[in-house]
């Protein structure tokens, strides 16, 4: 599904990227590890689109389509998905009223009609449930005073109303407690198919007692550098990082 | 595909192009240029006013004579020539008699094109209209399901003739002819404009509305409105203004009174679309504008404002106060683009013991534009337990903008209560990322953070008006959107 090959990224002239090669198939969940300044987040928003990051060599393919040009928005038309480590605050616009916003733009997208009103309250209906969300919530400004475990709740709402084939979750498990993590871990679980894919970016391996990974990453000074299954996040636990620096010098 | 980015938009609000700057070729009469007191008496006499009025007029242009332009706001612009604008322009043929069948098929056109289809309004929406044109009202619709309820709507003009004794006891008496340059010019030239009076005990069962359209080049518009709510009565009401697109400045400065009785209540919105000028800042309507409300007992007046036109505003829809237990409230969405300049806010003069006011600003900039709340809270010292409430937040979009706030506070009375809440922010790059990332392309992503952001004010509007409203908001910053 997802083919990212030796991917070089830079800010401001400063490399954050060195070369990262990733495959992910449909069905399949990944997770992501490493130090702080790793490049983790940077990888995520490459993914993404975001325009600060300037990529400088390399190329991303999805469902066999080279989208390494696309603009975020193609790209999220698509079915790539992020879920923010940081989600931004939008006043005055409510929850209902973006997600309404995001569907009827990705189906304009496809070309099709926006979504009947009934349809898209049904659906807001059953993801909400799914999520445990209250319907209070719903009308509520996007991200504005939400605490971090709504904000995070929010985020895999919107997952679950796009219903995207390539879900990257960017450090969920920051700044929730254990219950609202076991909330959102659910929700991804619920979520996940044989058709679509998941990336999960974390420090911890808490996170993955619950979304459990098919292969666990570790990416470090811009380059994964190690590859496992869910074992190697045990390790990591127990031992940290700095025993692979050291095999690898 | 290429890509949309912000200097795409950029370039698009640059070059976007009013929608509503066609001019309309109708014969009308226009007055030879300049200003004295032979041309007061002459639009006295053309209106078949009684001498009163002439007299009025007479003693308004005495006191602007001796009146400087102020040059406090924050704007900059080369001051009209007030002897080479012509005073009074209407469309010829206009007879008050005559019903809609009669109107001049290019009128109706121009309505058409203005998005005002007179029928369609009738039936939909429930809205009684007054169109002016230039200086001169041009139809009226519903008058006679007002009548059965002794609503009286209808051009000042013909309320002069008809209803003396109401024009006479409170035309002047909100914003006098004394108040400031505009107001004096005002009361000495207006031509035309709309009258409302709502008996004692009636809600009005519609919105009323007047829209204002100055057509012909070189004449300034100066109408004047006049509501009145009778005891215990309640009127909503709705101006709309568009012009065509000319390169030199059109002068428009209108004066707006307001009288709400006991326990009346009075809701005026506005949609301001005058022509901006062009995105090298040629052109564009000067709106000067006093616009005044004066609360008896009990009661309540709310301005709510969507100005999205003209090159330079100076505007500030004002409450007094008077009444005990009165209420004032001003919402405000002011949007700048290109050269435009803004200086707009309100004044809330508490007079009366336990009166509350509430202001809500927003202004948003973008391009070259300034944008300034300006506004003044006062307190009296019999003003026992007064209160205001004050936000005014600024969006602004680019480098290249300004957003200023100057809030003024007077307070003679220590049992007052007053907040004052200012932000300032900018679509962030992280915004619109984030609905990019949501599958929300770049200008629907700034039409739904604008749109959040003036959402406290939308919501006041006449339901009709809020999606107007949002769409013209829409148009004023992202070209052509829909």
């Amino acid at each position: 599904m997802l083919d990212i090959k030796n991917v070089h990224a830079s800010v401001d002239d400063k490399d954050i990227l060195n070369g990262v090669s990733l495959q992910v198939n449909a069905g399949e969940v990944h997770a992501i590890m490493g130090p702080n300044g790793a490049g983790k987040s940077t990888l995520a928003s490459i993914i993404a689109g975001k325009e600060e990051f300037e990529m400088t060599q390399g190329s991303i393919t999805l469902n066999n389509e080279d989208i390494t040009e696309m603009d975020p928005e193609e790209r999220a038309h698509k079915g790539v998905f992020l879920s923010f480590q940081y989600p931004v605050e939008i006043p005055g616009v409510s929850v209902t009223n973006f997600i309404k916003t995001a569907i009827n733009g990705n189906r304009k997208a496809k070309g099709l009609e926006d979504m009947p009103a009934s349809e898209m309250l049904k659906m807001i209906k059953e993801k909400a449930d799914l999520l445990e969300i209250d319907r209070k919530f719903l009308s509520r400004s996007l991200n504005e005073g939400f605490s971090g475990g709504e904000k995070k709740r929010n985020e895999i709402f919107q997952m679950a109303m796009l219903e995207p084939k390539l879900a990257i979750l960017d450090e969920t498990d920051s700044g929730l407690d254990i219950d609202a993590l076991k909330v959102v871990a659910n929700g991804v679980n619920k979520l996940k198919s044989k058709d679509n894919a998941v990336i999960v970016i974390t420090h911890y391996q808490r996170l993955l007692d619950y979304i459990v990974p098919d292969f666990v990453h570790v990416l470090m000074d811009g380059k994964i550098v190690k590859s496992g299954t869910k074992e190697l996040a045990y390790e990591l636990e127990a031992k940290g990082y700095d025993w692979i620096k050291e095999e690898l010098v | 595909m290429s890509k949309y980015t912000e200097d795409d938009l950029k370039k698009e609000l640059e070059t976007k192009e009013y929608e509503y700057g066609f001019y309309t070729d109708i014969e009308s009469e226009t007055f030879p240029i300049g200003l004295n007191e032979d041309i007061v008496k002459a639009i006295s006499k053309k209106k078949d006013e009684p001498q009163w009025m002439t007299d009025w007029r007479l003693e308004a242009f005495k006191v602007w004579q001796s009146m400087e332009e102020p040059d406090w706001a924050n704007v900059n612009y080369k001051k009209p020539d007030f002897q080479s604008i012509a005073y009074y322009s209407a469309p010829t043929d206009v007879d008050p008699n005559k019903t809609l069948d009669d109107v001049d098929p290019e009128l109706l056109a121009m309505y058409k094109k203005l998005g005002i289809s007179l029928d369609e309004q009738k039936k939909m929406n429930n809205i009684a209209m007054d169109i002016v044109v230039d200086s001169v009202s041009v139809a009226t619709t519903f008058k006679k399901t007002l009548g059965e309820k002794g609503i009286i709507f209808m051009p000042i003009s013909e309320a002069i003739k008809e209803h003396p004794e109401l024009v006479k006891k409170y035309l002047g008496t909100v914003v006098p002819t004394t108040d400031n340059f505009y107001a004096a010019l005002n009361s000495a030239v207006f031509s035309d404009g709309s009258f409302c009076y709502i008996p004692k005990g009636v809600r009005c069962p519609m919105e009323l509305s007047t829209y204002f359209r100055i057509n012909q080049a070189g004449t300034g518009q100066f109408e004047r409105t006049l509501v009145i709510a009778d005891e215990g009565s309640y009127v909503s009401y709705l101006e709309g203004c568009t012009a065509p697109s000319r390169d030199e400045n059109q002068l428009h400065a209108a004066v707006v009174e307001l009288i709400a009785l006991d326990d009346a209540e009075i809701k005026y919105s506005t949609v301001q679309n005058w022509y901006p000028g062009n995105s090298e800042g040629l052109g564009g309507v000067y709106n000067f504008v006093t616009k005044r409300g004066l609360c008896e007992k009990n009661a309540k007046i709310s301005w709510t404002q969507v100005e999205t036109g003209s090159a330079v505003t100076w505007k500030y829809p004002s409450c007094i106060l008077k009444g005990d237990n009165s209420i004032g409230e001003f919402y405000s969405i002011a949007v700048t683009n290109n050269y435009q300049q803004a200086d707009t806010g309100t004044k809330m003069i508490h007079l009366g013991k336990n009166t509350k006011s509430t202001i809500i600003s927003k202004g948003i900039s973008a391009g070259k534009s300034q944008n300034s709340y300006r506004g003044l809270v006062k307190i009296s010292p019999n003003a026992d337990n007064a209160r205001n409430f004050s936000q005014c937040d600024s969006l602004l979009m680019g480098n290249a903008c300004g957003a200023h706030t100057f809030p003024y506070i007077e307070v003679k009375n220590k049992s007052a209560q007053i907040e004052h809440e200012a932000t300032t922010s900018k679509i962030g790059e992280d915004q619109i990322f984030y609905c990019n990332q949501r599958g929300i392309d770049t200008e629907k992503a700034i039409a739904l953070i604008v749109n959040g952001f003036s959402k406290e004010v939308l919501n006041k509007l006449p339901m009709e008006f809020a999606v107007e409203a949002q769409k013209l908001l829409e148009i004023s910053l992202e070209g052509s959107v829909g």
